[in-house]
């Protein structure tokens, strides 16, 4: 589903990913794990489409298309989804409106019809409980006024309206209470399938005893350095990423 | 009947223009009228047209708009036709009496003036002048001042009509008016009418007013409303601007606000070749509630200036300014927004805003605020932006599957929607929310033809 070979990207000249190699599969969750300042939220700006960084190096491959051709909402109406660490505020469009645009855009792409009205709110309230977000947020500004804990929450929300292929959470987990974290793992799990797979970026292990990844990785001065299975994850919690540190300088 | 204005020496064409047609100006009006003339004209023959040395219109260069030549008519010019062919207003379940100006002059002859069952009258001000004197007289040339400004001069030396609302003492009156001005001739023209609109106390109403141009030419309009709001009465104005960019709307806008009273005027400004706002709001007694609001939506050769001036005079009053804009291509606008808080204004609460966004680096934005408080408790506060749309919205947005334009589209639309949701009759709001829409999307590129629908 996803090939990254080599991948190198800058910001104003400095350089933040050093030669990222990963594949995903469908049905597959990965994590990436990293200290702060590895680069993690830096590869999802790059695989959505966030201009602000330059691809110097590499080549990604998506559904076997370069990805780089991609404008981000191609990206998107090809079922790619990104979390946003921090989802943006946008007051005066509705989250109806906007949704609403955002699901026929998907429909116009696949060639069908904009979705009826009925269908529309049907839709709503059903992908509403997977979250088990408030009835009120969905009535207001997109995420205007939200608690840190409802637009992440909204962020999976929308997730599970757009039902994306490839669905990558940066820091999904920062700033949630354990029961909202609890929430939001809650829905991830629900959406997961055999057809679809997940990235899910983190600092913490802790997202991790709710998700279970498949692979997990971490990224470290914008290279990957180490790969393994979920058992990795408990092993960086208890050494810590100084560990790596060292590791790599040797 | 009717003379070209040279672009040659504008000023001395006016003056010469007044001493031709003095008395056809004054046929059939009041003294009270016409006894206000010459000292207008003095006014500004010292004034002269407004120039940029002038810090009120620093940013708005009027001398192109003045040099071109129009035809000013001082007796209304026939036109042929029908007025439900254009104007049916589809706007639902809003009934408003649409009251029509045709280049500044009432446009039912037959008919120029109304009395409803409640005692609100509507209709010609010339009529009103006669049939209503002591109505008129009262206020006509009192809440404007002729001598501070030259154009306001100039209103009252040459204006003969414009459109006349009574709203006697304690009526309420949920079905809005709609006063429609329409600019329509063969060749180019220039208006100069005069709006009086008295809502006495404890009365409560509402006015839609809508500006056209229903033909090709070039158009120069010099407009004054004077707004009476008694005490404790409520006033609620929405404007919509919808002329083509040959046109030029100069209007000012005088309102005297007395104890307890609630006025609100709200601008949405489409489009229009130039278009100079004046606001001058005076809060002339306790606990007044006044807002001044606009949007305006420019594109190209395009300019708009918003000037407002609210005046602080008694205490605890409110006073709210919100202008929002969008500029496109090389369109250039400016705001002057002053707050004057007399020394007796205590517990005054005066904000304004504005807001701008710049979609090319070619539009240009000049925003100024001016506050002079001589009142100790006071709170006030401004604040003035020019800026892009937002990019980490648009990323946003565009991620979610949403393309580049109509995320552009929904970000602009958001930006608008703080000025339109103040829109308190719901299906204009909704109306125009329509419109903004259209304007925004590019699809309202001419305005010839009534865009309220009404057309």
């Amino acid at each position: 589903m996803l090939t990254i070979k080599n991948l190198h990207a800058s910001i104003e000249g400095k350089e933040i990913l050093k030669g990222i190699d990963l594949e995903v599969k469908k049905g597959e969750i990965h994590a990436i794990m990293g200290p702060n300042g590895s680069g993690k939220s830096t590869l999802a700006s790059v695989l959505a489409g966030r201009e602000l960084f330059e691809v110097t190096e590499g080549e990604i491959l998506y559904n076997g298309k370069d990805l780089f051709k991609m404008a981000p909402e191609e990206r998107a109406r090809e079922g790619m989804f990104l979390g946003f660490q921090y989802p943006i505020e946008i007051p005066g469009v509705s989250m109806m409106n906007f949704l609403k645009t955002a699901v026929n855009e998907h429909r116009k792409y696949r060639g069908q019809e904009p979705i009826k009205s009925s269908d529309f709110l049907k839709m709503m309230r059903e992908k509403k409980k997977i979250v088990e977000i408030d009835s009120n947020l969905t009535n207001r500004s997109v995420n205007e006024g939200f608690s840190g804990g409802e637009k992440k929450r909204n962020e999976i929300f929308q997730m599970a309206m757009l039902e994306p292929r490839l669905s990558i959470l940066d820091e999904t987990d920062s700033g949630l209470d354990i029961d909202a974290l609890r929430v939001v793992a809650n829905g991830v799990n629900k959406l997961k399938s055999k057809d679809n797979a997940t990235i899910v970026i983190t600092h913490y292990q802790r997202l991790l005893n709710y998700i279970i990844p498949d692979y997990v990785h971490v990224l470290y001065g914008g290279k990957i350095v180490k790969s393994g299975s979920k058992e990795l994850a408990l092993e960086l919690e208890e050494k810590g990423y100084d560990w790596l540190k060292n590791e790599t300088a040797v | 009947m009717s003379v070209e204005a040279k672009p040659t020496n504008i000023k001395n064409t006016f003056i010469d223009l007044f001493k031709q047609h003095k008395d056809e100006l004054e046929e059939g009006l009041p003294d009270f009228i016409n006894d206000k003339r010459p000292e207008a004209l003095e006014a500004f023959k010292k004034l002269g047209i407004p120039t940029q040395k002038q810090e009120k219109y620093k940013y708005t260069d009027l001398s192109s708009a003045f040099e071109k030549k129009y035809r000013q008519y001082f007796q209304p010019k026939t036109i042929d036709f029908n007025v439900n062919d254009i104007f049916s207003c589809d706007v639902p379940s809003l009934e408003s009496k649409n009251i029509l100006l045709l280049n500044g002059w009432f446009y039912n002859r037959e008919q120029p003036l109304f009395k409803t069952k409640e005692g609100v009258i509507y209709g010609s001000l010339h009529e009103a002048a006669n049939k209503y004197p002591e109505i008129v007289r009262e206020h006509y040339g009192q809440i404007a001042g002729t001598k501070e400004d030259s154009l306001t001069a100039l209103n009252t030396a040459f204006a003969q009509d414009g459109f006349f609302l009574y709203i006697p003492r304690g009526v309420v009156l949920e079905e809005p008016f709609q006063l429609i001005n329409l600019l329509m001739d063969e060749e180019p023209g220039m208006a100069q009418y005069r709006n009086l609109i008295v809502a006495e106390e404890n009365s409560d109403s509402r006015i839609i007013i809508c500006d056209h141009t229903l033909s090709q030419q070039k158009f120069l309009t010099n407009s004054v409303s004077e707004v009476q709001v008694d005490k404790n009465a409520s006033l609620d104005i929405v404007r919509v601007q919808n002329e083509h960019n040959g046109a030029t709307q100069l209007s000012g806008l005088y309102a005297k606000q007395e104890k307890d009273s609630n006025f609100s005027i709200n601008t949405i400004s489409l489009h229009g070749g130039l278009i100079r706002n004046d606001y001058n709001l005076l809060l002339n007694g306790e606990g007044c509630n006044s807002n001044a609001m606009g949007l305006y939506l420019t594109d190209r050769g395009q300019h708009i200036d918003s000037y407002v001036h609210i005046d602080h005079k008694e205490p605890h009053c409110t006073s709210n300014q919100i202008f929002k804009g969008v500029l496109d291509d090389f369109a250039t606008g400016a705001f002057n927004g002053r707050i004057l808080v007399r020394q007796d204004a205590q517990k005054t609460e005066a904000y304004q805003s504005n807001n701008n966004i710049l979609l090319t680096d070619d539009a240009t934005m000049n925003t100024k605020p001016q506050l002079e408080i001589y009142a100790d408790d006071v709170k006030c506060s401004h604040g003035a932006t020019v800026g892009q749309l937002d990019e980490e919205g648009l990323f946003y947005l565009r991620s979610r599957g949403i393309n580049y334009k109509e995320s552009q589209l929904l970000l602009m639309y958001a930006f608008a929607h703080e000025v339109i949701k103040k829109i308190k009759v719901k299906p204009l709001q909704d109306r125009i929310h329509g419109l903004v829409e259209k304007r925004l999307r590019g699809e309202l590129s001419r305005c010839n033809y009534c865009e309220m629908k009404c057309g």
